[in-house]
Order: C-alpha cells, then structure tokens, then sequence
C-alpha cells in the first residue's frame, strides 16, 4: 500500500499543468467558448453600470463621458415617480410573493386530500395550464373576464352584488388585486408541483400513527404534512425573496392604463420608459443598477437568517 | 369483502365528511377558474363576431363560424410572426440545448482543471445582471438589434437548465460507464456523443421544452429590439399589438367597422389567442410529462 503510493501515483502527481490541459484539450477548448460566451453578455453588461454614474452621451461613448458620481441616484430619490415605482414594485411583489406562496401550499394539501386517483391526476393536469400560457394570452383573457359583458361582471350584476357592469381596469385601488389575482391564476398549479412532490415523500407510517392516535383530516394536516414539508417551504421561501422585485414587469406593462398608472408603473417600466424610450441611458441604468443591488442584498439576508435560524439554506 | 372490512377499520367522522365535501368543492371550482377562461376564449373564437356582441357566450358558440380564423389568417404580420416564431423556437431550442449539454457535460468532469472556475462564473450570472439598459447598448453595438439572432444567441446558456442537466449528469450516470471508455481509449468528444448523450435523453427533452416554451412565449425583445423591423416581429408581439389596440380604441368603433363582414375585433382577438395557444396545448401532454420531472430534477441541492 505504502510502496504502491510512492511510486506509481507519484508519476501522475508529477502531471504538470501543461500536461493535464493538453490531456483536457477538448474541455479547455470548449471551456474557452464558455468563459468568452459568458463573459460578452453577462460581465460586459456590467461594465456598463459606469453609465449610471456618468453624464452619459452616446456621441461621446463610455468612456468620453463625463463622471458625474451619485448625481443619477440622488436625482432617482429625489423624483416622485420614481419613488412611487419603487413603492409599487415593494407592495405587488411582496403581495405577489404571500398570495402565491399560500395558495400553492394550500392547494397541494387539499389536492394531496383527494382521495380519488384520477380526480387527483385530473385536477392536477388541469391546473398547471396556465403556466405554459404566454401573459399575453393570460391578460388578454382577463381582460375578456373583466370587461363590461365578461363572466365577473355579469356574475356579479345576476348576484345583485353590483347594479351595473363595473370598469375593473379604470380604478387605482382594484388594480394590485387584479395583479395579483393574475398571477395566483397563471401559476398556482405549478407552484404547487413541488410541494405536493414533499408531501409524497412524507412517510405513511406517521399518518397512521396520527390516526390511531385519534387525529382527525385537519389535526392530521397541522400535525403531519405541514412539518413534512416545512423545509421545502423554507427553501422556496429563500428563493423567492430575491425575486421580489422582479416579479414587477409583464404583468403590470400589460395590464396597466392610463386611468391606473400612479399604482401600476413598477421599477422596470420605469427604466424602460425613461431609459428606453426617453433616451435617458444614465438614468435607467441607476435605477437598474438599484434594482440589483436590493436584490442581492435581500438574498444574502435571506440566507444568513435561514443560517442563523438552522434552517436549510440556498448556499 | 375487503371493502367491509376496510370500511369498519377507517370509518369516516362527520368531521372526515364534511372536510371531504368542502375540499371537493374547492376542487371543482378550482378547476372552473382555471378552464372557463379559456373554453369562453375558444366558444367566442368559434362564433359569429356580430352575434357574439349580444354576450351570453359562456363554453359553447351559438352561431357557429370560421370566419374568425379566417380574418386572422389573412393577416400579414400575423403570419410573418408565426413563421418567425417557429424559427426562433426550433433554432433556439436546437441551440440552447447543445450548448447547456456541453456546458453541463464540461462541469461534471471531475477531472477537469477548470471545474470549479467556470462553475462559479456562470452561477453567478444567476443572481446578478447588468439591467436593461447597459444590455441594450451591448446588443446594439454588437449588431444584433433589428436581427433575428437576439432571439437565440444572448440568452442560449441558461445557468439554471445547465444545472438541471448537470444534477442528472452526476447523479444518475455511473462514473464507471465514463472511466471504462476513457480505458478504451475514448476521447471526450466520444464519450459525450456516445455514452453520456444517449443516456441523458430524459433531461434533454426535459430542457428542450424549458426553450421552447420560453421561446415561443416570449414577446419583450420583440419588441425591445426589433420594433423597426417587422420582417423579424413574432406572434406574441403581434397579437399583443392586436390585443392592446383594441382594449385602448374602444371596442364600438371598429365593430361598426368590420360589421359587414360579422367579424367584431373582439372575435379576431379570441381565434389569434387561440391559434396563439394551439402549439403549447399540442404538447401538453408532453410538457406535464418531462416538466414536472424537470423541476424535481432541479429541485436537487447538491
């Protein structure tokens, strides 16, 4: 054993770097591609976070334009509109995140509750439809379900609840329940994947001891499922705060109007209205840049809570 | 017999019953939420525009017609955008999932001197990006503005379908298989080609429909970066523009419009959204399939 690792292992530890990249010589190749690939269109873009702190002119280029500092960030707090995106973005993605999140786990309990096979499989098919639908199509149809001849209007009016067909779209306070009514709509079955996948790894045998132990279906679900999955809820929790605000475009771009813009214009509308379409590059990219750096910051808080609390945690 | 006896041991309580009731019922209107919508959009695509206008279609047309179809597919940029839809779904498709396999299939090498390295550049590419508008300018100094390349090219190594690819890599081939060939001499290229590749169809198609869906949904840099350019416009950008002139003019005015021929906007709008949704209900059956072991796959901590 000892004679056999002085000898023969030593000549491959001898192996030089050279000599195991010209054995690796195809991965190396490939890892170039890789590394030249990623490093254009993801590290490149963020050379271009300069913008945010120049007086940015196209004429004179990256590197012609003056430095101006934070003025762009102060300019961002110091603006109204732009503070009321961020307000929006902050609500929705954060109603966004709860809405879904209890939904999901609710509806992969009760579905996990079916005791019928096929009805299971049924309903489950069925509910994850609409994540494969583009929000195109989503908020077009739920347009067409809110519109003046749609299905709630005319549910509503046949309840007495409402005498006259109401304008959904045309009112401020309607408009972060309308969005996040879309997304509970478009994505609860999928997110309800994964936690009904926990649930199957629950073991029986719990059940049955909950049973003897006189539980009934809800003592059962307290005691049992939600403890089960308790870690996979934590994960997803950890993933999706990051994610707050983004969660703040498609929709709100699609959905929004006139009559609603004070409540629907989130962070990145904003950036593309500004940024974009008023040519203001120095402004948008702060307002990106912003945009990032909270998102980073939150995951990383996320994470050192889930740490210090012995939760599992993303990394 | 063995119902009975089943029955006497489990017997349900009031409690049990009414919990099976009501969870029953969330069920069913669950799945009424999730599919009327779009059954309403499928019987109004099915009906005569004008009579539509009288309401009370719910999921099945009163006056049955075609024509709703056929005004869409007489019109121009609908259909430039299909064909433009289809391309940026296969080649983006055929694309994204070669390079995610190399990339994926490069990572899993235990051996590889760049493991760790290239690991870590492209995780990190998960969780920070330069915005909006430095990616703006890059593609527009790149020259890939008003083409139909930005559909396929930025956005083909996705890190996350990377490593749901990699997990199975590593989790589900022995490494024997791989150090066997390599014994025989094979090469890398062979060993990926040959003995990994085959094996790794599930996680293939799995990612392949990841990049299709995404492709065909996908309508923002459409409109970001071909605005000018209608020869390279897509479906989803183009219904959308359908979509959103009708919601902004009024539904009245164009109705008088197209009265004559019993085609309303509203009825267009249904048989695009429709013709819209025809791919990804055709692969239904597929994509609940391989997504659902997609996302369990890549649930996977390592």
């Amino acid at each position: 054993m000892a004679g056999k690792s002085t000898t023969v292992p030593l000549a491959r530890h001898e192996k030089t770097f050279w000599q195991k990249v010209r054995e690796q010589k195809v991965l190396v190749f490939w890892a170039v591609i890789f590394f030249v690939f990623g490093f254009i269109f993801y590290y490149v873009p963020l050379g271009g976070w300069v913008i945010g702190f120049q007086e940015y002119k196209p004429k004179n280029g990256l590197f012609g334009s003056e430095f101006v500092g934070f003025a762009k960030f102060a300019q961002l707090f110091g603006d109204v509109t732009f503070l009321r995106t961020l307000r929006n973005t902050i609500c929705m993605g954060v109603l966004n995140l709860v809405f879904c999140f209890v939904t999901a786990i609710a509806f992969a309990i009760l579905l996990n509750e079916v005791k019928s096979k096929n009805g299971k499989k049924l309903v489950q098919t069925i509910s994850y439809l609409p994540h494969f639908l583009s929000w195109i199509i989503v908020t077009g149809i739920l347009h067409d379900m809110l519109s003046g001849s749609g299905i709630v209007n005319e549910i509503l009016v046949g309840l007495h609840i409402l005498d006259q067909p109401l304008n959904f779209f045309a009112y401020p306070q309607l408009f972060w329940g309308i969005v996040v009514f879309a997304n509970v709509w478009k994505e609860t079955g999928w997110n309800a994947i994964i936690y009904l996948a926990a649930i199957t790894a629950i073991d029986p045998s719990l059940y049955e001891a909950a049973k003897i132990d006189g539980a009934g279906r809800w003592d059962r679900i307290k005691a049992v499922t939600l403890p089960g999955i308790r870690p996979i809820i934590m994960i997803q929790l950890l993933m999706n705060v990051g994610n707050v605000l983004n969660a703040g475009f498609e929709v709100q771009y699609l959905l929004g109007n006139g009559l609603v813009q004070s409540v629907s214009q989130t962070i990145d509308i904003y950036v593309l209205k500004w940024g974009i379409s008023q040519g203001d590059y120095a402004i948008g990219t702060a307002a990106g840049i912003f945009k990032s750096v909270v998102s980073i910051i939150l995951i990383v808080a996320a994470n050192q809570i889930a740490k210090r609390s012995g939760e599992e945690r993303l990394f | 017999m063995a119902q009975k006896a089943t029955g006497k041991k489990i017997k349900p309580t009031t409690g049990d019953k009414v919990f099976t009731f009501f969870n029953t019922i969330i069920m069913v209107l669950f799945v009424i939420i999730t599919l009327y919508p779009v059954l309403n959009t499928l019987a109004v695509a099915f009906n005569d525009g004008t009579d539509a206008l009288r309401g009370g279609i719910h999921i099945w047309p009163r006056l049955w017609t075609t024509n709703n179809f056929a005004t869409v597919l007489e019109k121009e940029n609908l259909l430039t955008g299909a064909k433009i839809s289809v391309a940026r779904t296969v080649v983006g498709t055929l694309l994204s999932l070669f390079l995610n396999a190399v990339l994926a299939f490069i990572i899993s090498r235990k051996e590889f001197i760049f493991r760790r390295s290239l690991s870590m550049f492209w995780v990190i590419t998960m969780y920070v990006n330069g915005g909006l508008i430095p990616v703006f300018l890059l593609y527009k100094a790149l020259g890939l503005t008003n083409s139909f390349w930005v559909y396929v090219i930025p956005g083909a190594i996705s890190c996350y379908n990377m490593l749901v690819i990699r997990t199975y890599m590593t989790n589900s081939i022995p490494n024997s298989l791989v150090e066997s060939a390599q014994i025989d001499g094979a090469g890398y290229t062979t060993i990926f080609v040959k003995i990994i590749s085959p094996l790794c169809k599930p996680v293939y198609a799995t990612v392949a429909l990841f990049c299709a869906v995404g492709q065909w949904n996908s309508w923002f840099d459409a409109m970001l970066y071909n605005r000018m350019s209608e020869k390279y416009t897509t479906l989803q950008y183009e219904l959308m523009k359908l979509l959103s002139s009708v919601t902004n003019q009024g539904t009245s005015a164009e109705a008088m419009k197209n009265a004559a021929g019993a085609v309303t906007p509203t009825s267009v709008r249904a048989a695009a959204t429709i013709l819209t949704m025809l791919p990804i209900i055709c692969l239904y059956p597929f994509l609940q399939k391989y997504f659902v072991q997609g996302l369990t796959l890549g649930s996977v901590k390592e």
